[in-house]
């Protein structure tokens, strides 16, 4: 029996064959792959295309224009589902018998982690990608400049990695797709309870006190400030990005554990 | 004869009520899921209402129309995975070799979806009530919400059906709810049509049935008794109904003949 650690290189080997895969089977099948493109893009065309009409309303200043504004929160979302999806990958493998054969045979376990870690990244890819165009293509202004650009996307990066690691701690634990809603539910409430339409200025009520303290909110502050060039909340975001990161690290590391010592 | 139909369309019918209602799983998204969107909604696009042009101050009327049509939504996944369960575990095989009519088959499914269609939408009248909307057509206008919510959870439901009768997988009913969401997200769900300032969009949503749908449930709301929107909701509800029902005809035959 193999045990958790054994190598930096075995754990590199374990995580790109299990990369490779896990991209192979994500292009080949369209019923995996044409769902993950269409809805970021369902999502844009509804609230960038159906709601533009915030953008004239009074107090809404936003230089970069509505598209580029919900832009960024169908990338924030986008990004942080490609990560939930591939914990729904994880627990469909346990169900299958797939990832019990995997942590038989896998070097270093912490690599199956680190290898599901980025099959999510370049899923999240493939789809900010096709977004990113259609935003173009659809006269999405960025007035923010090349650094800023690459910090957006790089926040991206990190809100995959958050989204990965909350579902993969839940599917390690679980490992049954029937904790799907457990995985998706607390990621879609935090997301939609961030002032998605309009800023956080143009909230009332409950929604804006329970925005003021959600990270999503400072994820979307800062996005929308890297790409029109207004910085907001850009240090804020990316501190709380990493915290969060670390924290779902250690969570999957240890339902990694849980799923080794169950029977 | 007439009394035997009904007597299994009657039986058929309290199964499928009591197959949704003591699930957890499938009551909780028909009562969780729209009332958690109506609240992030309303709050949300609050501003919305400052909107020229905007046909209310209050969004939670504007906004409640939507929770009708997922409702039924739940309902296409609801009836369709329930059939399919019935498929692949040979119940409904079973249920066919009877001298059971083939009507009662789906009749009495069908039947079942339209109780809880119109339970579902009291249920959003109540708690759309004490979110603060307003309805405008009173008491009335709460009947005849809850007979379109239970015409509409029919049509979608009908639909469902099909799904299963065609593919005999729960796991491909479940596959359809995202498409069908679509359509809501490509209609006047958010804004009124007058104020879909993107071109491409207003005409999808112009030509989009779903638009009318949530316009006759919202009109009530909002106009109080609008008749053109009423005719409209009524025509696609039934409309798509009229389609379901063909579509679970065609598919039925299938289905039978293959067991």
């Amino acid at each position: 029996m193999s045990s958790t650690r054994e190598s930096g290189g075995g754990l590199w080997r374990v995580a790109m064959t299990i990369a490779w895969r896990g991209l192979h089977t994500y292009v080949r099948r369209p019923d995996l792959f044409v769902p993950s493109l269409v809805f970021p893009l369902v999502f844009f065309a509804s609230f960038a295309g159906g709601l533009s009409a915030l953008g004239t309303i009074p107090g809404f200043h936003f230089p970069a224009g509505y598209t580029a504004f919900q832009f960024v929160f169908v990338l924030c979302q986008s990004a942080m589902f490609a990560g939930l999806f591939t914990g729904f990958t994880v627990a469909f493998d346990f169900e299958s018998g797939f990832a019990r054969r995997l942590m038989m045979a896998a070097e270093d376990r912490r690599g199956i982690a680190l290898g599901y870690a980025l099959v999510a990244l370049c899923r999240a890819t493939i789809t900010m990608i096709v977004i990113t165009g259609v935003a173009l293509l659809s006269g999405m202004r960025i007035t923010g400049g090349g650094v800023d650009v690459f910090g957006l996307y790089g926040l991206a990066a990190l809100l995959v990695l958050v989204g990965y690691g909350w579902a993969a701690g839940v599917a390690f634990r679980f490992r049954s797709i029937q904790a799907g809603p457990l995985m998706q539910t607390p990621v879609f409430l935090i997301l939609f309870l961030a002032p998605v339409y309009v800023p956080l200025k143009l909230l009332t009520g409950w929604i804006h006190a329970v925005a003021s303290i959600n990270p999503a909110t400072s994820f979307l502050d800062a996005g929308r400030g890297l790409i029109s060039g207004a910085h907001n909340h850009t240090a804020l975001a990316f501190a709380c990005a990493v915290a969060l990161v670390l924290l779902f690290a250690i969570w999957t590391l240890r339902g990694l554990r849980n799923a080794e010592s169950s029977p | 004869m007439k009394g035997e139909l009904s007597m299994q369309i009657g039986t058929l019918a309290r199964r499928a009520m009591r197959k949704t209602l003591r699930q957890p799983f499938q009551l909780f998204p028909i009562i969780f899921f729209p009332i958690i969107l109506l609240a992030v909604n309303a709050s949300g696009l609050r501003a919305a209402t400052r909107l020229a042009g905007f046909p209310t101050h209050s969004y939670v009327s504007f906004a409640i129309a939507v929770a009708f049509i997922q409702g039924a939504m739940f309902a296409l996944i609801n009836s369709g995975t329930n059939l399919a369960e019935d498929i692949e575990t040979g119940f409904f095989n079973r249920l066919a070799l009877t001298p059971m009519r083939r009507v009662a088959l789906i009749g009495g499914l069908l039947v079942g979806v339209a109780a809880i269609g119109a339970l579902q939408s009291a249920v959003y009248i109540l708690i759309g009530l004490i979110a603060g909307a307003h309805l405008d057509a009173g008491f009335a206008g709460a009947l005849v919400i809850i007979v379109l919510g239970a015409l509409t959870t029919v049509a979608f439901g009908a639909l469902g059906c099909a799904a299963a009768l065609r593919t005999g997988s729960g796991e491909a009913v479940q596959g359809l709810f995202p498409l069908f969401f679509v359509f809501i997200f490509l209609s006047s769900s958010n804004l009124p049509r007058n104020l879909l300032g993107t071109g491409w969009f207003h005409t999808v949503a112009n030509w989009n049935p779903i638009s009318y749908l949530i316009e006759a449930f919202r009109s009530l709301f909002i106009f109080g008794w609008d008749p053109a929107a009423l005719w409209r909701g009524f025509a696609v509800a039934i409309g798509l109904m009229i389609l379901g029902l063909l579509a679970v005809a065609v598919t039925m035959r299938g289905r039978l003949q293959r067991t």
